[in-house]
């Protein structure tokens, strides 16, 4: 066994210092050394996306990037996309589009919706199935996830448009 | 919203916030004290003979605490369960045990287990175990599996066929002979449905943890049938039922793959049992699309006759069903329970023969995929009365039209011997056809067809059978169950039998609770999945869990409110058959001026020391309901499609549903059901298939190789409904679950055969696929 490496990470705002092993991935460091088991692991090749968290605010599948690659970096999570006790538009979105059914997908899908609209705040549909190419969902037939993301991509430039103070 | 609106409403599901924040807990979320983890050898062989299994070196590997084999096993667990034996199956033909013995039959079956400290070093000493193989030729193309010297997996038994059952012929060679001396036509076919992966994005997992001083295991396992699992692990691993418990957390998704019992549940089981610790195992992608069963796999034969005007006399059919290496729960079951009693599809054809052999084959063993045999008659269905269309040179939608069982005729007793439950397969197709703008989609066509392109348009008329079972349809019982209580603040518990996972359980059963008592839906909390809480059920597959587990939900409602009329009868001093609700409101009918709330009821139930004599007190029942016959959902799909001449790429441009699920509970979950359901069929159609090649290799081991639907790959979907009730329970419901999947696959094979202007082109049809047929190669 390789001699551990000590990491120091952000994640979801608050800051880890970690001995890792330099083959840990970091959806295990981040699943089985933080217990923050919102993200997660639906293949071994990086197909479905179900790992996709935030690396220095872009997306990442968590399967393909090693723990000790992120160290020095912020991380973001489900479980820190929106502050305690609130949603994110997107998560919002998925509740009122029925943008889920088993939900094991959603937290990826989630993560990567993120970045289409970082990237993109107004998407037509073609654009936000291209984007969501990185993600797998057995149930939905993506329907509805692509309107959740359009009802987020709405409310996002909504509260974007809205005078200072006033979104918050 | 008044209350009384619950039922029938597209309210947002209660599951959902837990889901959406990363709350959730599935089985590889949950950590236990002292925890092992499990890894699991296995074959690299389609089929060969173990010679010997050298584990030292694994045991040997610092962090490892146990390595078992087959010889561990023998006596303490097993064989894995079959449910219903059919043929030389019930002679052991095709059982398996947990792990191989003297042979391996597939590629990934498991040969050894390794448990360790963590599951990066149960791994590290997986790959230390040495096993010698001596490979065999495998037996891999089902009709050459059948054939004389083919490589047998079960050498005692001297062939591959379980169970071959193929009557005489006599009575139908008699109606294609007179409906050609009529002048009408004999169309013939030999279709493929090829093995697919079912590939929930959550893959199987288990957690067992065995306490030694108590005796009693408690088993967690990513699983759609906590019972069923529950009863049989007990028996599998010689310990009494009441001393096992299985717990079923959030399940990320099933589609049939954990509707059975598996290998890896039990040696977990076994281990711990050994170990006396907890051990986890998470199955990984490459060992799911390996391990766990695989869906379809049949090669059907089809003869169907019509006379020039395009009505159907007979129908004859052959099916061919790759059972893969080992029976498993339903492996065996598939045709004659599934696919034959549901193979006239919509349509009242006279005559009817079917016969079929079922072969074992060095694959995975398949078993229940979504649809479960339904797609495999609806697909023959639906694929042979175009081609009698094609053949007549008539409109698809005038042949089907034509042959429909008419709504004066339900209850419809089917040549295959199944009374069908109630329909309007008109109506359905009718709305199919005015949402699609159905003659100028042909117009369309027509016009591009000019301009030199492929275009193609695809009907499916399907039905499907659902809501098993009824009295007599399997060795036991398929009732469901629901326990409830209501407390004393008002607050309702239902415990639920049905094993819900991802289809939405949680908020349908709540709507009907609050429809049935008048109170806020944020008032009930609905359970399952755990066997120590939740009455014995039979769990969710089969597009049950709403027609036969809303129906236990409804009767135990009816009781309690039964009960609460009697209380609440003395509370308004007159005659409980006097008594009537309302809006969560006794009082006596006429008079709703005086009344009593549900809450104030529940309080008097529970609380009071003056209850009238002969009155129980407390709130809580258990109702067992089973069906007393199957429903049969239908609808109409229509599909159009676009076939690029130079490329061979197939593109969906539009798609157009029409479901009848009978009454809809909560319309959002309907069409959801409905649209994952099209698109797992779409992927049967286009780009699903599981490959191994001549020796039993696994071609398509990874998600790179088994290709699945994604977001760019499939069209919006245009969904509409016709609702006609089920007469079968109080609720009217049908079923949902698997109607989707059903309908989908034949209207886009249609489709494509439309575009190309052939009879039949092979599934999935991958562009190399279309290519070749188009340019002749």
């Amino acid at each position: 066994m390789a001699t551990k490496r000590e990491i120091t990470v952000i994640v979801n705002g608050q800051q880890y210092h970690s001995q890792v092993e330099p083959r840990m991935l970091l959806v295990h460091y981040l699943r089985d050394e933080l217990d923050l088991t919102g993200t997660h692991i639906g293949c071994d090749t990086s197909q479905c996306g179900a790992c996709t968290v935030l690396l220095n605010g872009e997306s990442v599948k968590a399967c393909t990037v090693l723990a000790v690659q992120a160290d020095g970096s912020e991380v973001t999570t489900i479980e820190g996309l929106a502050p305690e006790g609130s949603l994110h538009p997107i998560q919002e979105g998925f509740w009122e589009k029925h943008g889920l059914q088993c939900g094991f997908c959603t937290p990826g899908m989630i993560m990567a919706s993120y970045q289409i609209l970082k990237d993109n705040p107004n998407p037509t549909e073609a654009e936000i199935r291209k984007g969501l190419e990185g993600n797998i969902c057995r149930c939905t037939g993506y329907q509805n996830i692509v309107r959740a993301v359009q009802y987020a991509a709405e409310q996002m430039r909504t509260a974007a448009a809205a005078p200072v103070g006033a979104g918050e | 919203m008044g209350v009384a609106a619950i039922l029938g409403a597209p309210i947002k599901r209660r599951e959902d916030p837990r889901l959406i924040t990363g709350q959730a807990t599935y089985v590889d979320d949950i950590k236990l004290y002292g925890m092992l983890h499990m890894a699991v050898l296995r074959s690299p062989y389609g089929h060969a003979r173990i010679n010997s299994i050298n584990t030292e070196a694994a045991r040997k590997h610092p962090g490892v605490v146990a390595v078992f084999t087959a010889e561990d096993l023998k006596g303490a667990v097993g064989p894995v369960a079959c449910a219903v034996p059919l043929g030389k199956i019930t002679e052991g033909m095709g059982i398996r045990q947990p792990l191989a013995e003297d042979k391996v039959r597939f590629y990934g079956d498991p040969v050894a287990v390794v448990i360790a400290d963590d599951r990066y070093t149960a791994r590290d000493a997986r790959d230390l175990i040495e096993v010698d193989y001596a490979p065999l030729p495998a037996a891999i193309d089902v009709e050459k599996a059948i054939e004389e010297g083919a490589p047998l997996l079960y050498e005692q038994f001297g062939t591959n066929v379980a169970l071959s059952v193929k009557p005489p012929t006599d009575d139908i060679d008699k109606v294609f002979e007179q409906t050609k001396a009529d002048g009408g036509v004999v169309v013939k076919g030999r279709l493929i449905n090829q093995r697919l992966a079912p590939t929930a994005v959550e893959t199987r997992g288990v957690i067992a943890d065995f306490n030694k001083g108590s005796r009693s295991l408690t088993l967690w396992s990513s699983s759609q049938i906590p019972h069923i699992l529950r009863n049989v692990l007990a028996a599998t691993v010689g310990l009494p039922q009441h001393q096992v418990r299985v717990i079923v957390p959030e399940v990320g998704g099933g589609f049939g793959s954990k509707l059975n019992i598996y290998p890896e549940e039990l040696v977990a089981a076994y281990a711990s049992m050994k170990i006396g610790r907890p051990v986890k195992w998470i199955e990984d992608r490459s060992e799911a699309l390996a391990a766990t069963i695989h869906g379809r796999d049949q090669v059907d034969y089809f003869e169907i006759s019509a006379t020039k005007e395009g009505k159907v006399t007979g129908l004859k059919v052959y099916a061919i069903l790759d059972m893969g290496s080992y029976c498993q729960l339903f492996t065996d079951t598939m045709v004659l329970a599934f696919m034959f009693p549901v193979i006239c599809g919509a349509y009242d054809i006279p005559a009817l023969y079917t016969s079929t052999d079922m072969v074992f084959t060095n694959k995975v063993p398949t078993d229940a995929y979504r649809g479960a045999g339904r797609p495999e008659a609806t697909f023959l269905i639906e694929r042979a009365i175009d081609l009698v269309a094609r053949e007549l040179g008539k409109d698809p939608t005038e042949v089907r039209r034509l042959n429909f069982i008419k709504p004066e005729q339900f209850p419809y007793k089917s040549a295959s011997g199944n009374v069908y439950d109630s329909g309007n397969y008109e109506a359905a197709l009718d709305k199919a056809l005015a949402l699609a703008d159905y003659q100028n989609m042909r117009a369309e066509q027509a016009q591009k067809r000019a301009e030199g392109k492929l275009v193609g348009i695809g009907v499916s008329t399907y039905i499907e059978s659902c809501a098993i079972g009824p009295k007599g349809f399997a060795p036991v019982g398929l009732y469901e169950s629901a326990r409830m209580r209501v407390e004393q603040s008002g607050t309702v518990m239902v415990y639920s039998g049905s094993s819900p996972h991802g289809q939405g359980g949680e908020t349908t059963f709540a709507q009907i609770v609050a429809e049935e008592f008048g109170i806020p839906i944020e008032n009930i909390m609905v359970l399952h999945g755990d066997t120590d809480s939740t009455p014995e059920g039979r769990n969710t597959y089969g597009s049950r869990t709403t027609a036969v587990g809303g129906s236990a939900v409804y009767t135990a409602a009816q009781r309690l409110k039964e009960k609460m009329k009697q209380i609440s009868s003395h509370m308004l001093e007159a005659s409980a058959s006097d008594v009537t609700m309302e809006d969560g409101k006794f009082f006596v009918a006429g008079s709703p001026q005086k009344s009593v709330t549900f809450a104030e009821v529940a309080a008097t139930a529970n609380l009071s020391n003056t209850l009238a004599p002969g009155i129980e007190p407390g709130l809580e029942t258990t109702a067992f309901w089973e069906p007393e016959a199957l429903t049969y959902p239908f609808g109409t799909h229509i599909c159009l499609v676009e076939v690029d001449k130079d490329t061979g790429v197939a593109e969906i441009k539009r798609y157009v549903a029409v479901d009848d699920c009978g009454r809809q509970i909560n319309p959002m979950l309907v069409e959801g059901q409905i649209h994952g359901g099209i698109a797992q069929g779409i992927g049967q159609a286009m780009i699903e298939g599981v490959v191994y090649d001549d020796d039993g290799q696994l071609l398509t081991a990874t998600l790179t190789d088994y290709a699945m639907p994604i977001a760019s790959e499939l069209p919006s979907f245009e969904t509409g409904s016709t609702v006609t009730p089920s007469p079968i329970n109080p609720l009217g419901v049908k079923g949902v679950g698997e109607a989707g999947t059903i309908g989908s696959t034949p209207a886009v094979a249609n489709a494509v055969a439309d575009a190309l202007g052939v009879e039949d082109v092979e599934m999935p049809f991958t562009s190399e696929r279309l290519w070749k047929v188009i340019h002749q190669k």
